[in-house]
């Protein structure tokens, strides 16, 4: 509540500044025409920022280091015996503490000394509060004061602004860079530690998957095994059976639309292949587990096939179906941008509509399908949701697509899914799994977009 | 002897332009232009006088559109380009770091080959200038500038009904003058215009140049033409540019009648184009 | 549904007669609801049999009567009519999902359960209605009292985060990139970043926010802050891509014309470009919404998988979202959830070709040809 009154008076402090600022810049200029004062409403939002930014940047790191010093004070504030308590126990009553402050109803009753912690906790919190207004208030009124003072005739303010922008934008940009960067170390200092436990090559080429760590040493398999190869497999295995539905369909489609099709139809078919690309895949995996799955393992039965009720073949067909819009729309772009001149020049020569299309424009167009097709496959080996829900668990090192298998991303997600302690080598080993993950998709789309700027290049 | 008497009659022209009105506006001297390592001016020295049309010509690639550019340093935009030389407007150096490019603009103003309104009203067309540089202190201020800039564009008549409808909704001819009034409600020194009539029919041409013709008493105009008949028609000083080189520069009628160098002389006579 | 008759037995309810709010909630509604079981069959009379009847309804029974008494207290002492939901497993008897002729052993319902319900059928007490529960519950345990407007509203705690947080940034970075960067080797970079980004699996930024906002921040888990924040980072190279592309259809005929007449470079960006890419930025937002709402992997990571029961209050509020809350129900083994996540699955769908229809529309309304 307070926090909130000190924002609101940031902002009527602040479009106080904008028209002290331009009132000033418009005085100063009384009497000159001209280019001497360009457009006054850039004076204001000088005086404007320097009023609110630097308060606002005080403000913020103050609240981001607030909760630190706030518990440090407090555990100094703590009787000794307090302050020896192992470091779980001891946050545990820091919390009591908090809550207490902030006055919640414990779930054990209040002894006097926890109460007594509480109201120095509050105390120090006032101040803290309080500190940070004044502090707050003082940079804004002097940033204020300040930059009205610099308001005169030869005083470029718009430049400043602007600098201020720019500022800004660049900073947005970064934010892209600082993702990547934030994934890359993440994921390598997680998967390091894992590397600790576990050697790297046992990871990379161990035939057994069992990451169960036993919770008392004495239970049987306590080590757990941490080779990564039947997942691999199982991935390759699934991306392999989608990449079989999504690939000649995708593709076939694409031609169709691109070559054949009327316009009518592709006004129509184009928006309707968009949607189907913006399926969420949990409706997909809800399809694959409830719909696919039975149909596929009770043909199976009647064939005499044994089909398992989480068989790759399922996860796989309906990834396939998941990916053909994708396929489809850039192999639609690739062909549609085979310039007109080549498929006139083919039919110049009294080729027909068929051979235009084997003989020239596939051939024309194929560096920028195959950088799809494998755009395509990236998604596959990243896909999470359809394999979470219809495929298994089970690591089977299998080729046999009626078995189920398990895949990279379902380990992540079950080893991450639900509360666990952060340094078991079960843990870690979802990081180094997602490094994988991470490094074999990065490598499939910097090749494939390679070739397909390359492709574009050479058409524009 | 015959040198003699031409450097004597330079010198009494440059006498004639000390006396009259036709001050030297730019001062440019050792301009050389590069783009990446390609050089597209090559030491050109070009003066530009004050109330007066002048006319630059040459065959495509010359130059002249790049040395028009520099005036207004709208070159800055292009990455990779670069500017060498003295540019002086009024005695001051244009380059200079005290120079603020968006500044320079709005006293060299800007007309480009192809029509290029703003997708907004005729209204916000025109006072879009005058607002961003506050150079009106109320609306009423801003109606003013708006039908002036018009006026003197000799739109108002055609447009006065319809301020508020779209710029994009006028003829090429139409749209090329709003351009104009555009540039003149900013209230310039200099109007730079970048052919600014290629892209319009002979009628809104016509109009054009008239138009250029009056505005003349009250700025001063640097025109790039592809037609040396519009060249021959609208300005007093010509200059012709060949390969990135300022050939020649005079008074239009002596260029045209009588060029010094043979190269003009080819190309006013259209043995190359 | 049954219709019920219930008789509000003031003793039971209020024994004080001081209709104390207090001493009304916790009354023995349970009570009531058995009595009223008890005099429509009257020949049960088994402790293990009455445990069965008791087992027809939903346990969610007696908070509905609670409720209704507790909102009209003058009801105390009357005879009400309550329209109470049955349990999941006669709630799919009813439509006919379980077979009454299968074996007794492998159904969830016991022969006599049948019976019973065969016979408040005939007397006319069971009736179906449209399942307003759905709308207005949070998670359960009983699927027919469980609900998505929890998982609704975390959704739109979301949606919210990612919106503030991805828009403003994916526009900053499109026009930053597209208008001011210099063509050099760090744009060129950053570039080949964001492309890269955009293809990076979801799951990937799940490990990301739980590494960095869950264990280097300190974030609380579950929040939809955090599911915001890694949805923001995943849509991000998605608008920055839509909207490039945008400002790169704005002619550079229009820059020239602002810069002409002495705009600075910001204010014809500002003034003039971006207001006519506009509306492919706000397509390309719109997609990149969309994807986020139908996103689910990531936040599984973050724990927004958790069962959460409360209608969430605020963005640090432990939620979950409407994709995760399919997968959820999907996977949960009672039959009825899985009508349950249909619905879900209706609702999502509808709400993510509604907004592909208005990125459509805005498309076709807003294409010019230059």
């Amino acid at each position: 509540m307070q926090l909130l009154i000190l924002v609101l008076t940031l902002i009527v402090l602040s479009v106080i500044g904008f028209y002290l600022g331009r009132s000033r810049a418009v005085a100063t200029s009384a009497g000159r025409t001209g280019h001497c004062i360009r457009s006054p409403g850039y004076y204001g939002w000088y005086v404007a920022l320097w009023c609110a930014l630097p308060a606002l940047l005080v403000f913020v790191g103050w609240l981001a280091f607030e909760p630190e010093i706030l518990r440090a004070i407090l555990i100094d504030s703590l009787p000794q015996s307090a302050r020896e308590l192992p470091p779980e126990r001891l946050s545990l009553l820091l919390n009591d503490v908090r809550s207490l402050a902030s006055g919640n109803v414990l779930s054990r009753a209040a002894d006097p000394e926890l109460q007594a912690a509480a109201e120095r906790y509050i105390g120090t919190l006032r101040i803290s509060r309080w500190a940070l207004f004044a502090a707050v208030l003082a940079l804004a009124i002097g940033g204020l004061l300040w930059a009205r003072s610099r308001v005169a005739p030869r005083f470029r303010a718009r430049n400043r602004v602007e600098q201020v922008i720019t500022v800004f934008l660049i900073a947005s940009s970064i934010v892209a860079i600082l993702t990547t960067v934030g994934i890359v170390l993440s994921l390598v200092f997680e998967a390091a530690r894992f590397f600790v436990r576990v050697p790297l090559g046992d990871f990379l080429f161990g035939l057994q998957w069992s990451p169960q760590m036993a919770l008392r040493s004495d239970q049987v398999g306590a080590a757990g095994a941490f080779g990564a190869v039947p997942l691999f497999v199982g991935t390759l295995l699934i991306a392999f059976i989608a990449m079989c539905v999504a690939m000649p369909v995708g593709l076939l489609s694409a031609i169709y639309m691109a070559e054949y099709a009327h316009p009518k139809f592709r006004a129509v078919a184009k928006p309707l292949l968009e949607i189907l690309a913006g399926i969420p895949t949990v409706v997909y995996g809800f399809f694959a587990a409830l719909t696919v799955a039975p149909f596929f393992r009770n043909t199976g039965a009647e064939l005499g096939l044994s089909i398992s009720s989480e068989s790759a073949l399922a996860a796989g067909v309906v990834m396939g179906i998941m990916i053909i819009p994708f396929v489809s729309s850039l192999s639609d772009d690739v062909i549609t941008a085979v310039p007109q001149s080549m498929r006139e020049g083919s039919y110049g020569l009294g080729a027909t509509q068929s051979e235009t299309i084997r003989r020239v424009i596939i051939p024309a167009a194929l560096p920028g399908i195959i950088g799809g097709f494998l755009l395509a496959i990236s998604r596959a080996i990243g896909e999470t949701m359809i394999v979470v829900m219809a495929a298994g668990l089970a690591a089977n090192l299998t080729a046999n697509p009626f078995e189920a298998v398990t895949t990279v991303t379902v380990q992540i997600a079950t080893l991450l899914v639900g509360d666990q302690e952060f340094d078991s080598p079960k843990t870690l080993a979802a990081f180094a799994l997602g490094l994988v993950l991470f490094c074999v998709t990065l490598v499939l789309n910097i090749i494939a977009l390679r070739i397909v700027t390359k492709y574009r290049e050479q058409y524009e | 002897m015959a040198m003699i008497q031409e450097q004597t009659l330079a010198v009494r022209s440059e006498r004639v332009t000390m006396s009259s009105n036709d001050l030297a506006k730019f001062k440019t001297d050792k301009v050389c232009v590069f783009y990446g390592v390609k050089q597209a001016l090559k030491d050109v020295r070009l003066d530009i006088f004050q109330n007066q049309v002048t006319a630059l010509i040459g065959p495509s690639g010359c130059g002249k559109s790049t040395y028009l550019r520099c005036l207004n340093r709208m070159n800055d935009t292009i990455t990779d380009c670069r500017v060498e030389g003295s540019f002086l407007l009024d005695g001051d150096d244009i380059y200079s770091k005290d120079m603020d490019p968006v500044h320079l603009r709005a006293r060299v103003g800007m007309v480009f080959q192809k029509p290029n309104p703003f997708p907004k009203s005729i209204f916000e067309n025109v006072s879009y200038g005058p607002r961003i540089h506050g150079l009106a202190r109320d609306k009423h201020e801003l109606e003013t500038i708006v039908q002036t800039s018009l006026e003197k564009a000799g739109l108002w008549k055609e447009v006065n009904d319809r301020l508020h409808q779209p710029g994009t909704g006028l003829s090429g001819g139409q749209q090329q003058r709003l351009c104009i009034a555009r540039a003149i409600a900013v209230q310039p020194e200099v109007i730079l215009m970048d052919e600014p009539c290629s892209a319009l029919d002979p009628i809104a041409t016509a109009r054009i140049e008239e138009l250029i013709d009056e505005l003349r008493q009250n700025y001063t105009i640097v025109i790039v033409t592809h037609s040396m008949q519009q060249a021959a028609r609208v300005s007093q000083r010509t200059g012709f540019f060949h390969l990135g080189n300022l050939v020649e520069t005079g008074a239009t009628e002596q260029i045209f009648t009588n060029p010094v160098d043979q190269r003009t002389q080819d190309y006013i006579t259209g043995r190359f184009g | 549904m049954i219709q019920l008759d219930v008789t509000l037995y003031p003793q039971e309810i209020d024994p004080a007669g001081k209709r104390d709010p207090q001493a009304i909630s916790t009354a023995d509604y349970q009570k009531l609801i058995r009595d009223a079981l008890d005099d429509l069959f009257p020949d049960v009379t088994d402790r293990r049999e009455r445990r069965e009847l008791m087992a027809l309804l939903s346990p969610g029974a007696t908070d509905l009567l609670r409720a209704k008494v507790m909102a009209d207290p003058s009801l105390i002492g009357q005879r009400v009519i309550i329209d109470v939901p049955f349990s999941d497993d006669l709630d799919q008897l009813a439509k006919g999902r379980i077979d009454a002729e299968s074996e007794t052993a492998t159904r969830r319902v016991t022969d006599k359960q049948i019976e019973w319900f065969q016979r408040l059928e005939q007397r006319g007490l069971v009736r179906q209605a449209f399942n307003t529960t759905l709308f207005t519950a949070g998670d359960s345990r009983s699927p027919e009292l469980a609900g998505i407007w929890g998982s609704l509203v975390g959704t739109f705690w979301t949606m919210l985060i990612t919106m503030a947080i991805a828009f403003p940034l994916a526009i900053g970075a499109a026009i930053y990139l597209e208008e001011f960067a210099p063509k050099n080797r760090w744009t060129a970079m950053i570039e080949v970043n964001i492309n890269n980004l955009a293809a990076v699996p979801s799951i990937v930024f799940g490990l990301l926010g739980l590494a960095v906002f869950l264990n280097f921040f300190g974030l609380p888990r579950s929040a939809p802050l955090v599911g915001g924040l890694v949805l923001a980072l995943m849509t991000l190279p998605i608008i920055i891509i839509a909207s490039r592309a945008a400002l790169k259809a704005v002619p550079p005929s229009i820059r020239e014309a602002a810069l002409g007449v002495g705009a600075s470079q910001v204010q014809t960006v500002f003034h003039h470009v971006v207001p006519l890419a506009m509306p492919g930025m706000l397509t390309g937002a719109i997609l990149g919404m969309a994807h986020a709402l139908g996103e689910t992997a990531p936040l599984l990571m973050i724990g927004m998988v958790a069962f959460i029961v409360d209608i969430p209050g605020g963005p640090l509020d432990p939620a979950t979202v409407m994709p995760v809350q399919i997968y959820l129900w999907a996977d949960a083994p009672e039959r009825a959830f899985v009508e349950r996540s249909s619905a879900a699955i209706v609702i999502l769908l509808g709400f993510l070709i509604l907004m592909n229809l208005i990125a459509v529309m805005l498309r076709k309304r807003f294409e010019r040809k230059w």
